[in-house]
């Protein structure tokens, strides 16, 4: 990831310049190329399923969430209901029309993004908490039709869905390696493209309407049509995500998987990981897959077992509401910043000036 | 039109414990500017601490003194915790905050007390009576006069009491009340500790209904569209907000339910407060407030 710093040039004349630092970007070759390659070999298919997959796919979904909510500064509960209608609608491509996978995830995200783009309409007139009310009202719609039309789930009496095949162009993707391939490549695309986008000339518009809706207005931003693109294409970001969920990490899934709590989730990773950061929403998706592999793996050494299921989980949920009380507290801008600064802290150790 | 009515009536008596989880977000939400999310879980925090004295054969009206000192201490140490750290941030930010308490806060009651359903007496038979040739549940309307008793008191407390008036003078302006020498850090406690003692009532009520458990804390869901319906910042308006959508409610659901799968009950109230949006952007009751460059 480059990112811009504002540095103080002590040789030449300007005092300050903006550099681009570039130093990072060949981590980022040497890190997919060791997730195509490296990964497969060493680990083992239950990390790779489990824990690998699930956190791809919630960091797809973060940077969804994050494009509306970190760059555009809309909040949104709906994130689940979005992440369902990118599932129910792949389903229906896939099994209607018989599409190749990549195709109908595609335009399963499109989809999403029609329904994004029609709940993200009310922003035009409302923002802040009376915003918050149309996206749970996208949620909670959203879940209730996914359930009562049973259109949706093809009349199956269990009302979940599974992957009628799951192909891309002939090639076999069902077993665990190629579900392993195919989020990897859909979630390195979109997050290349997302990086770009949130660097160019619309993420800068988001930006700015962010930080002050009427400064850009006056700068010949169109807030409007700003805000309405951000909804549909955190939605895309979102739908796509839910249909990876459903056939590439869960297999089958009915609409509970994409309820209130989904949403809840997908907000505290980006809080956790940084609010206006593509590389915070990996890093705030890790944490909160790791966290309770973590305290299961502290409770069964340290306790043997005597903790009960329940109780860990409840524990588990107050540790994740008291850190994002202190993230919110002591780094607004999540793990993201705190890892840059400890960078940028040890660029210089030992010699401060 | 008996169907009618007692739709209508079961409806407004069910409105009336919207009304008082909401009473609790309108005082919070004046005196702090919070929007308080994590109100369905000290509800459901403060009725199963309630519950489960009561299980271990405490009297009932002495269950309410450790309950409500509960209720103060935890107030006492959001206010340490949560708020004061966060003076002056956006009101997002404190929104995000309230969500993140609300996990704090269930984590620490059902660890603490268990997830199991606690069936929950509080003496009210819950029989049916008859009004003329209509079909009234007794235990709504005991619940609608404890709602009217408690919004008495509450109002009571506001007009005659010292802490009554400087906290109408912190909702009224922050700044002002501050530099008459009111202690706003006290006043938010005060303000929390008696938000949870309306959502104790709440939720004492509502747990005698249908037992103490965890979704419980999901009341705090449909306050969001009464809040919006009866504007954030006016005690009255939360309880005509909470009457109209309890009603909508229960008639949306008799009459266009059948027709469209039934269980609207989840959405329906959202799509009145997005109408509501449109119509009367600051609620019924809501003071208008003027946004400047």
């Amino acid at each position: 990831m480059t990112d811009t710093t504002l540095t103080l040039d002590r040789n030449t004349s300007q005092p300050i310049l903006i550099r681009e630092r570039k130093s990072g970007q060949h981590w980022l070759w040497l890190l997919l190329a060791g997730a195509y390659l490296a990964l497969p070999a060493i680990g083992n298919e239950y990390w790779l399923n489990a824990i690998v997959v699930p956190f791809l796919i919630l960091s797809l979904a973060g940077i969804g969430l994050n494009i509306l909510t970190g760059y555009a500064g809309q909040t949104s509960l709906g994130s689940g209901g979005f992440m369902a209608v990118g599932a129910f609608a792949t389903y229906a491509f896939l099994l209607h029309l018989q599409l190749t996978f990549p195709v109908a995830l595609f335009l399963g995200g499109v989809i999403a993004a029609l329904v994004g783009f029609l709940f993200g309409l009310p922003s035009a007139k409302i923002k802040g908490f009376y915003l918050m009310v149309t996206s749970l009202a996208a949620q909670f719609f959203l879940e209730w039709l996914f359930l009562k039309v049973p259109w949706f789930y093809n009349y199956s009496s269990s009302a979940t869905i599974s992957a009628p095949r799951l192909d891309a162009f002939g090639i076999n993707l069902s077993n665990s390696l190629g579900k392993y391939y195919l989020v990897l490549t859909v979630v390195a695309v979109l997050t290349w493209v997302a990086v770009n986008l949130v660097r160019s000339q619309t993420g800068r518009n988001w930006m700015a309407v962010r930080d002050m809706d009427t400064a850009a207005a006056v700068a010949g931003i169109r807030i409007n049509h700003s805000k309405i693109l951000a909804f549909a294409i955190s939605s895309f970001y979102l739908g796509v995500a839910g249909a990876l969920w459903t056939f590439a990490y869960l297999g089958s899934a009915g609409v509970q998987s994409f309820g209130l709590s989904r949403s809840f989730q997908i907000l505290f990773i980006i809080i956790i990981g940084g609010l206006g950061s593509i590389s915070g929403c990996f890093i705030g998706a890790a944490f909160i897959s790791l966290l309770p592999l973590a305290l299961d793996v502290i409770a069964q050494t340290l306790f043997a077992g005597r903790v009960d299921a329940g109780l860990l989980q409840n524990i588990q949920k107050a540790i994740f509401g008291a850190l994002i009380i202190w993230f919110l507290i002591k780094e607004p801008d999540g793990m993201a910043r705190l890892i840059s600064n400890w960078r940028s802290r040890l660029s210089i150790w030992p010699l401060r000036f | 039109m008996t169907l009618f009515l007692e739709t209508l009536i079961g409806g407004l008596l069910a409105g009336t414990m919207y009304s008082l989880v909401a009473i609790g977000f309108v005082l919070i939400y004046k005196a702090s500017g919070v929007f308080n999310f994590a109100q369905g879980s000290i509800l459901l925090f403060s009725a199963l601490l309630f519950v489960t004295l009561l299980e271990a054969g405490i009297p009932f009206a002495l269950a309410l003194i450790p309950t409500i000192a509960a209720i103060a201490i935890m107030a006492v140490l959001i206010e340490w915790w949560v708020l004061r750290p966060l003076t002056n941030r956006s009101a997002m930010t404190l929104f995000m905050a309230t969500l993140g308490l609300s996990y704090v806060v269930e984590g620490v009651a059902q660890g603490a007390m268990g997830a199991n359903v606690h069936a929950l007496d509080i003496g009210i038979p819950d029989l049916p009576i008859f009004v003329g040739d209509l079909l009234i549940s007794q235990f709504d309307l005991v619940a609608a006069i404890t709602a009217i008793v408690l919004v008495a008191i509450l109002a009571l407390i506001f007009d005659r009491t010292r802490i009554g008036i400087s906290l109408r003078a912190v909702a009224d302006d922050t700044r002002a009340a501050l530099s008459v020498g009111i202690n706003l850090n006290r006043i938010w406690q005060i303000v929390w500790t008696v938000a949870g003692i309306t959502g104790l009532v709440a939720g004492l009520l509502w747990g005698a209904r249908q037992g103490v458990q965890f979704s419980l804390s999901l009341v705090v869901l449909k306050a969001l569209p009464v809040l919006i319906i009866g504007g954030f910042t006016s005690i009255f308006g939360a309880i005509i907000g909470g009457l109209i959508v309890g009603a909508s409610e229960n008639l949306a659901e008799a009459y266009i339910g059948p027709y469209i799968g039934g269980g609207i009950t989840s959405w329906f109230a959202y799509f009145l407060a997005l109408l509501f949006l449109f119509i009367r952007p600051t609620g019924i009751f809501g003071e208008r407030t003027i946004q400047r460059v």
